[in-house]
């Protein structure tokens, strides 16, 4: 091992905001040796893993290469500087086809500088070979599947003989036998002198893969150490680091009778034939990876995109496909993943958008009266817990979780029977993400039938009083809280049919 | 763990879907093609006159500026931005240079004054756009104002006459080598060029990238700014081409020369089958949908219909490509995914 790492952190700290999340992170990645980043979602994998791509630039600290300070202006920057990232979401050019992306930037010349296209394709071949992997380089990107699209973000990091090689939750995706080639794989590159660092959920590749590990919690660093020396209950108790049953305060309620009722929904090429239903009292998790058409199930139940075939029940009341309307009529609400985009209006101010859906209750007369819009939001304020400095305040000054409980209110004052919620606590930090936690097992006690999508597996394993797990568009399992582990959901979200 | 050997007809699946895109893309410009010798059959039909030499010549003179407009117009759209002040830009310089052509400038010297004008223009724009990051639609409808105004202050209710011109010039918009007039070449030259360079260069093939996911091209590392702003300045630049050839065609040119142009020029480039959302689409679509365009508008010249109507089969036709493209988009995609691996 050389003297200096070949990249580090130097008491690193961002801020997007009023969210800190990083604060003084220091980390060494040496040649030859696979190094694990670990911790829970929210604590500030994502965002080292960009700090180190040259994506973000730190607030304070610096960035070490071989030793010497280096500022990184952009992506180019850290490639040039030989980091190859594989990042936890594909970005790829859906247009173009899969050669095309894997050599983006370097692509093999002919005469007169032109692209060789021949020679392209090759090398897309023959990096998917080493993988074990049977994609053809000449299609365009669009329609492949999220695994596929993974191989190929590892692919285009392998091309770039990387002296760095960065991996945000490469394996999500993919089957065993993929996730073995592509660790004999790294341990090649790192036999080489590659140095690698590593994100997974999945402890056990943690410790077959990885000779140190750095925990993060809640953006700080935690500890550096030999994995060799450590057990899972070890790196588990460093990752979340108090008593889990705090985060997830879920109470038994009783359960009545089926709220919501779906009988082979299928939005074709989308999702197929989902069945289930949730009862009042019930908290009823859909887990999956992402992209396995869990959002799109929600989507279609509330009527935003249409079905093709099968029926969505409330209350015992069938609903017309693809009418909103209606949905909300039959009392079902839908809180949405992407909060910012759909589910607040971030211009308006809190009691405004606490009133949107019930603009016609808010009726005196032609108009709409303020001071109930006004009552109304203050009261719900209260009962969610908000932190807030006037009700007139734009909602775009909230921290996360505070927008996240605006637009629980904002439904909740339709008085619902079925609440959809869509990773409720994405972005959100710790303490508030307990609070949106009480909040659902409360709700669920009042006799509201609850359905989370969630890919926080603890949260998951947390909260559900069922677990429905989604692959690739179908209902792949219906796991009860007893038999609900991380492995018995894992496999279900990434088995694949023989 | 062993690797398993991949099932045999994924690959079957794969191929038929890739030869099926493929097909597609090129059947726009085929179908293009085919649309054109249909227009053209069926007119010559009722009126054999539109075959004659003189017919198809003004037709291809016609076509060459819209055609050249319309390939800088393309790659702009294809890095999903779009030019709009390209018509004023093209009267801006058919203006300034016939005003220093007709006080005794060099040919030479005025066409690169008309050139470098015209990028000058671009160059607004892309800075705008790309260092700015204002809208291209907002930035690029400001500067068609701009530029327009600036145009009528200059020419100032003159008025450019061929006499004053140089007859190298004149000879240059009309004149013709082996029966084919010069300005078709040059708009097919610089078509052939524009093409080359981004189907084969990998700085080509960023802008490609750009328009199919700006945010992945970043993460790449690829120049996102400098590319959008070349693109502005490609487009910049061929304007001012444009505005050259146009005076050489038209010879007497007025304060508003290709007023009005920017929306048939980006109609031609759409119904060319550049996506107007960016990343997909050719050159050689763009200056077939310009020769479609064009061809359509003669037509109905010789088939002596209302001009009224035109304007409403242009745009009709604009609607009948973007809904095609749009159908065949949903059809193509539930494609890929079922030719996947799985």
């Amino acid at each position: 091992m050389s003297a200096h790492p070949t990249l580090a952190l130097a008491g690193v700290s961002k801020s997007f905001g009023a969210v800190r999340a990083l604060r003084d992170v220091s980390i060494e990645l040496h040649a030859g040796e696979a190094h694990a980043l670990a911790g829970e979602n929210g604590a500030g994998k994502s965002t080292l893993v960009k700090t180190l791509a040259g994506v973000h630039r730190p607030d304070q600290g610096r960035i070490l290469l071989d030793g010497e300070p280096v500022v990184f202006t952009g992506p180019a920057d850290a490639q040039q500087a030989g980091v190859a990232v594989i990042y936890q979401e594909p970005t790829l050019f859906p247009d173009l086809s899969v050669a095309e992306n894997i050599v983006m930037g370097r692509q093999p010349r002919r005469s007169l500088g032109r692209i060789d296209r021949a020679a392209m394709r090759a090398a897309a071949r023959e990096l998917f070979g080493r993988l074990g992997v049977d994609l053809d380089p000449g299609r365009p990107t669009r329609g492949l599947s999220i695994a596929d699209q993974q191989l190929v973000e590892i692919a285009k990091a392998l091309s770039r003989d990387a002296r760095v090689l960065v991996m945000d939750e490469p394996t999500a995706a993919l089957s065993g036998a993929e996730a073995a080639r592509l660790f004999s794989v790294v341990e090649a590159l790192r036999e080489h002198g590659c140095a690698v660092l590593f994100i997974s959920h999945r402890l056990d590749e943690i410790f077959a893969l990885c000779q140190r590990v750095t925990t993060l919690r809640d953006g700080q660093w935690i500890a550096s150490e030999l994995v060799a020396g450590l057990t899972h209950d070890d790196l588990v108790r460093r990752m979340v680091g108090r008593d889990l049953g705090a985060l997830y305060p879920k109470q038994d309620a009783a359960v009545g009778d089926v709220a919501l009722k779906v009988e082979r929904l299928t939005r074709e090429g989308v999702f197929t034939d989902v069945s289930f239903e949730v009862r009042r009292g019930e908290i009823v998790a859909l887990a999956g990876l992402v992209g396995a058409g869990r959002s799109e199930v929600a989507r279609a139940i509330f009527g935003i995109d249409r079905w093709d075939a099968g029926t969505v029940t409330v209350d015992g009341r069938e609903l017309p496909p693809g009418s909103p309307t209606a949905a909300m009529g039959a009392g079902l609400a839908l809180v949405p993943e992407d909060r910012r985009q759909q589910g607040l209006v971030m211009e308006m101010s809190i009691e405004r958008n606490i009133g949107l859906t019930g603009l016609r209750s808010l009726r005196r007369g032609a108009t709409i009266s303020r001071r109930a819009e006004r009552d109304r939001a203050a009261d719900w304020a209260a009962r969610l817990r908000l932190k807030f400095a006037r009700l007139g305040d734009g909602v775009g000054v909230l921290s996360g979780g505070n927008q996240q409980k605006v637009v629980l209110a904002k439904w909740l004052a339709t008085e619902p029977s079925v609440l959809i919620v869509d990773e409720p606590t994405r972005g959100i930090d710790v303490g508030t993400k307990a609070e949106v936690h009480r909040l659902l097992s409360e709700l669920a006690g009042q006799g509201i039938a609850v359905l989370m999508i969630s890919s926080d597996l603890p949260e998951v394993l947390g909260m559900a009083d069922r677990v429905l797990v989604m692959r690739e568009g179908r209902l792949s399992a219906e796991i009860p809280r007893a038999e609900a582990t991380e492995e018995s959901v894992m496999n279900a979200a990434t088995r694949r049919a023989a | 763990m062993t690797a398993t050997a991949a099932p045999p007809g994924r690959e079957v699946g794969a191929r038929g879907a890739r030869a099926l895109v493929d097909l597609v893309f090129r059947a726009r410009e085929l179908s293009l093609v085919a649309a054109l010798a249909v227009l053209v059959a069926v007119t010559a039909g009722i009126n054999g006159n539109f075959l004659s030499g003189q017919g198809v010549e003004d037709i291809l003179l016609n076509t060459a500026i819209l055609a050249l407009l319309a390939v800088g117009q393309s790659v702009v759209v294809i890095t999903r931005n779009i030019d709009l002040s390209v018509g004023s830009v093209v009267g801006l310089v058919a203006f300034v240079t016939g005003d220093v052509l007709a006080r005794g400038a060099g040919l030479v010297p005025a066409v690169l004054l008309g050139v470098a004008v015209g990028a000058a223009c671009g160059l607004v724009n892309g800075l705008l756009v790309s260092f700015c990051r204002v809208p291209a639609l907002v930035v690029t409808l400001g500067t068609l104002y701009v530029i327009q105004g600036l145009d009528h202050y200059i020419a100032h209710g003159r008025q450019i006459n061929a006499v004053d011109l140089p007859p190298a010039l004149l000879a240059l918009g009309n004149g013709a080598v082996l029966g084919v007039p010069y300005l078709p070449l040059i708009t097919l030259a610089v078509m052939l060029a524009v093409g080359a360079y981004l189907r084969a260069y990998p700085s080509g093939r960023e802008f490609y990238a750009i328009g199919s996911s700006p945010e992945a091209a970043r993460l790449a590392g690829v120049p996102v700014r400098r590319r959008v702003l070349a693109a502005y300045l490609v487009s910049g630049g061929l304007a001012g081409l444009g505005g050259v050839l146009w005076l050489a065609r038209f010879g007497t040119v007025v304060g508003d020369s290709a007023n009005g142009w920017e929306l048939l020029v980006v109609s031609a480039v759409v119904v060319g089958g550049v996506a107007i959302t960016g990343g997909v689409g050719s050159v050689y679509g763009a200056a077939l949908g310009a020769l479609l365009l064009t061809t359509i508008g003669s037509a109905l010249v010789v088939l002596r219909v209302n001009p009224f109507w035109q304007q409403a089969i242009t745009g009709a036709l604009l609607l009948l490509a973007i809904s095609v493209d749009r159908v065949l988009a949903v059809r193509v995609a539930r494609l890929l995914r079922k030719g996947g691996r799985r």
